[in-house]
C-alpha cells in the first residue's frame, strides 16, 4: 500500500447520493460502546449511515473499525467475553435491541477471507441463505442464484459449473461468491470487513466495480485500510482512530480538505 | 591443499556420525520388526491352533448356529450374531449421545463447565470394563427386569453397556473435530442470519463428518472385541433369538468363559477360531477408521 505520498484527488461519481442533505438515513449509530472484557474498543461513536451510498470506513490498525462494522450485525458478540452497548437504529429499530437471526437477515456481511462453504457447491454457497429462510422451491432458488450470482459480477465465470465445490474457485471468485451469498437474501445492507486484502489488484478491482454497481440497491458499509479504495468506491468516509470517529463527511470533502489535522496527517501518510 | 584439511575435518566425524545412525536405524528397526512379528505370529498361531475346526467344519463353521461340545458340533453363528447385534445396539445409542454432548461442549457449554466434563468423559474411558460389568450386574440388570425384560440380562443389556463403554471415545474424537471447524466458516452461516442449531447442523456436523465416522469405527472396533463387561450382562445362551431381550452370547464372551474349561481338542479349537475371526473382523474395522481418520488429515 502506498502511504507515502499525498492522496491524489480522487475521483468522484456524481449522484443523487452524493449530497448531503437528500439522502435518507439507513444506520444511524448513537453513542457505541463496545469491547472485550474490560477492554475498550469503541468510545461513544456517533454515526448516521446514509441509504444506497458506499461509506468507507479507514483508519490505523487497532482503531476499531472492525469492532463498528461487526456490532452492526452484531457478529462482535460472537467473540466470548464481548460487550457492545448504545443505539444502532436501523429502520426505526434498535438493532441491539431485536433477534440478532433476523438482524442478520436484513444486515449482510462479506468477511476479510474469502470463507465459502467447504461441504458445499457454487449453488449451494448461493443458496445457504433462502435454505436457511424456509425456501424450497427448486425453480425460485435456481432464478435467485442466477440473479445473485451476477450482482456479484461471477455468473459469466461460472455459470457452467454451479455443481462444482465453491472452494474450487479463484480467491477473488471466492470472495464474489461470497458477496453473491450475502446478496441472495435480499439484504438491506451490506458490510464488508476488508473483503480485498487477501486478494490480488484485479481481483480487487472486479469487487470495485461490483460495488459501485450495487450501491443503487442497497447500503453498502465496507470497511478498508487502502485509502485509495475508500476514494475509488465510496461517497462517504468515516476515519476512526482509536476507538473514536474523528472525522465523517464526503469521501471527495475528506480527502481534499479534511476538517481535522488528525485526519489530514492519516491521509497523507504521516502515520497508520 | 585446504580442500583436503577441510574434506578431513568434514570427513572424519561425519563418517562417524553416519556408522553410529545406521547402527541406530538397525536397532529401532529391529524394535518395530518385532511388533510386526508378534502380530504375523499371532495370526499364525491362531490359525495353526483353530485348523481342526476349519478343516471339519470348512466356512459352514461360520454359518451354522449348533454349539455342543458335548457332541464335538460346533457353529459360531449365535456368536457372530451376539457380538454384531450388541455392538451395532452400543452404536444406535452411542453416536447420537456422544454427538450431542460433543456439540453441547464445543458450541454452548460455558468453558469452565466444558472442561470439567471433558475431565469427567475422559475418566469414564478409563474405568475398567469389570468395573462397568459389576454397574451393569448390580444397576442395569435389575432396572432392565423392574422395566420388564423377563431375564434382566441380555443383547440389549449388553449394547447399553456396550454404549457407556463407547462414548467417551466418540464424544472426545467428535469434540476434537468440532474443534478444527474454523470460526470464519462458522462467522459466514450466522452472518447469512442462521441460528446457532442451523449453522451446527449446516457447517460444524458436514465439516466434521469424516472425523465422526473415524470415530464411529473406531469405537466400533472396541465394542467387537470388549469381554468383560459384555460377559457380565449379555447372559451366555448361544441362541438367535429375535428379541433384545433375550439372553444371547458374544465372540470374545464365549472364549473368555469356555477356553479355560474346554474338554477336548475339537471344543478348543473351534474357540481359537472364533478367536481368529474376530480378530479378522476387528483389524477390518480399525483399519477403516485409520484410513478415514488419515484422508482427514491428509484432507486438511
Amino acid at each position: 500500500m502506498d502511504m507515502m505520498r499525498p492522496m491524489p484527488l480522487p475521483e468522484m461519481k456524481e449522484g443523487p447520493a452524493t449530497n448531503d442533505a437528500s439522502a435518507a438515513v439507513a444506520i444511524s449509530v448513537r453513542d457505541l460502546r463496545a469491547g472485550y472484557g474490560a477492554a475498550p474498543v469503541l468510545k461513544g461513536v456517533n454515526l448516521e449511515i446514509r441509504e444506497k451510498t458506499v461509506t468507507a470506513i479507514i483508519g490505523p490498525s487497532g482503531c476499531g473499525k472492525s469492532t463498528l462494522i461487526r456490532c452492526l450485525n452484531r457478529m462482535h458478540e460472537a467473540i466470548p467475553g464481548a460487550t457492545c452497548d448504545g443505539e444502532i437504529l436501523l429502520g426505526g429499530r434498535n438493532a441491539l435491541e431485536i433477534d440478532p437471526v433476523l438482524l442478520r437477515r436484513e444486515v449482510g456481511m462479506v468477511f476479510q477471507r474469502p470463507n465459502p462453504f467447504p461441504t458445499m457447491t457454487i449453488a449451494q454457497n448461493v443458496a445457504a441463505g433462502l435454505v436457511l429462510n424456509g425456501v424450497r422451491d427448486r425453480a425460485a432458488i435456481a432464478e435467485t442464484v442466477e440473479k445473485s450470482l451476477r450482482r456479484a459480477a461471477l455468473w459469466d465465470e461460472v455459470k457452467d459449473k454451479l455443481d462444482a465445490p465453491g472452494v474450487g474457485l479463484s480467491g477473488g471468485q471466492q470472495q464474489r461468491l461470497c458477496i453473491a451469498r450475502a446478496l441472495a437474501v435480499e439484504p438491506r445492507v451490506l458490510l464488508l470487513d476488508e473483503p480485498c486484502s487477501a486478494l490480488d489488484p484485479i481481483a480487487t478491482g472486479r469487487i470495485e466495480e461490483l460495488l459501485i454497481q450495487i450501491k443503487d440497491q442497497l447500503t453498502v458499509v465496507i470497511v478498508t485500510h487502502n485509502m485509495q479504495q475508500a476514494a475509488r468506491v465510496s461517497e462517504y468516509t468515516v476515519f476512526m482512530l482509536m476507538g473514536e470517529m474523528v472525522e465523517y463527511g464526503l469521501t471527495r470533502k475528506m480527502f481534499t480538505q479534511p476538517a481535522d489535522k488528525r485526519t489530514e496527517d492519516y491521509i497523507t501518510g504521516r502515520f497508520g | 591443499m585446504t580442500t583436503a584439511v577441510l574434506d578431513r575435518v568434514r570427513k572424519v566425524p561425519g563418517s562417524r556420525e553416519r556408522a553410529g545412525d545406521r547402527l541406530f536405524r538397525l536397532v529401532i528397526a529391529g524394535f518395530a520388526g518385532i511388533i510386526l512379528l508378534a502380530a504375523v505370529a499371532l495370526a499364525w498361531q491362531l490359525a495353526r491352533e483353530s485348523a481342526e475346526t476349519w478343516r471339519t467344519f470348512g466356512l459352514t463353521f461360520l454359518w451354522t448356529s449348533d454349539w455342543d461340545p458335548v457332541a464335538d458340533v460346533f457353529g459360531a453363528l449365535p456368536f457372530l450374531y451376539g457380538t454384531a447385534v450388541s455392538s451395532f445396539l452400543a452404536l444406535l445409542i452411542a453416536v447420537p449421545l456422544g454427538v450431542g454432548a460433543a456439540v453441547f461442549l464445543t458450541e454452548l457449554a460455558p468453558k469452565r463447565l466444558a472442561e470439567v466434563l471433558m475431565f469427567a468423559i475422559e475418566l469414564l474411558a478409563a474405568v475398567p470394563s469389570v468395573i462397568l460389568g459389576l454397574m451393569g450386574i448390580f444397576l442395569l440388570v435389575p432396572a432392565m427386569r423392574a422395566a420388564g425384560s423377563p431375564y434382566g440380562v441380555g443383547m440389549l443389556t449388553a449394547g447399553l453397556i456396550l454404549a457407556f463403554m463407547i462414548l467417551p471415545y466418540i464424544t472426545t474424537i467428535t469434540r476434537e473435530v468440532l474443534l478444527t471447524v474454523p470460526r470464519p466458516l462458522k462467522e459466514a452461516m450466522y452472518a447469512l442470519g442462521a441460528t446457532r442449531w442451523e449453522v451446527v447442523r449446516g457447517v460444524s456436523l458436514p465439516y466434521a463428518r469424516p472425523g465422526i465416522v473415524g470415530a464411529v469405527f473406531l469405537s466400533l472396533g472396541r465394542a467387537l472385541g470388549e469381554t468383560m463387561a459384555v460377559t457380565m450382562v449379555i447372559g451366555n445362551t448361544p441362541q438367535i433369538k429375535a428379541s433384545l431381550l433375550e439372553p444371547g452370547y458374544s465372540m470374545a464372551a464365549v472364549i473368555a468363559n469356555e477356553l479355560a474349561e474346554a474338554a477336548s481338542d475339537a471344543h478348543l479349537s473351534a474357540l481359537v477360531a472364533i478367536g481368529l475371526t474376530l480378530m479378522a473382523v476387528t483389524i477390518v474395522v480399525n483399519g477403516a477408521a485409520r484410513l478415514m481418520l488419515y484422508r482427514l488429515g491428509r484432507a486438511k
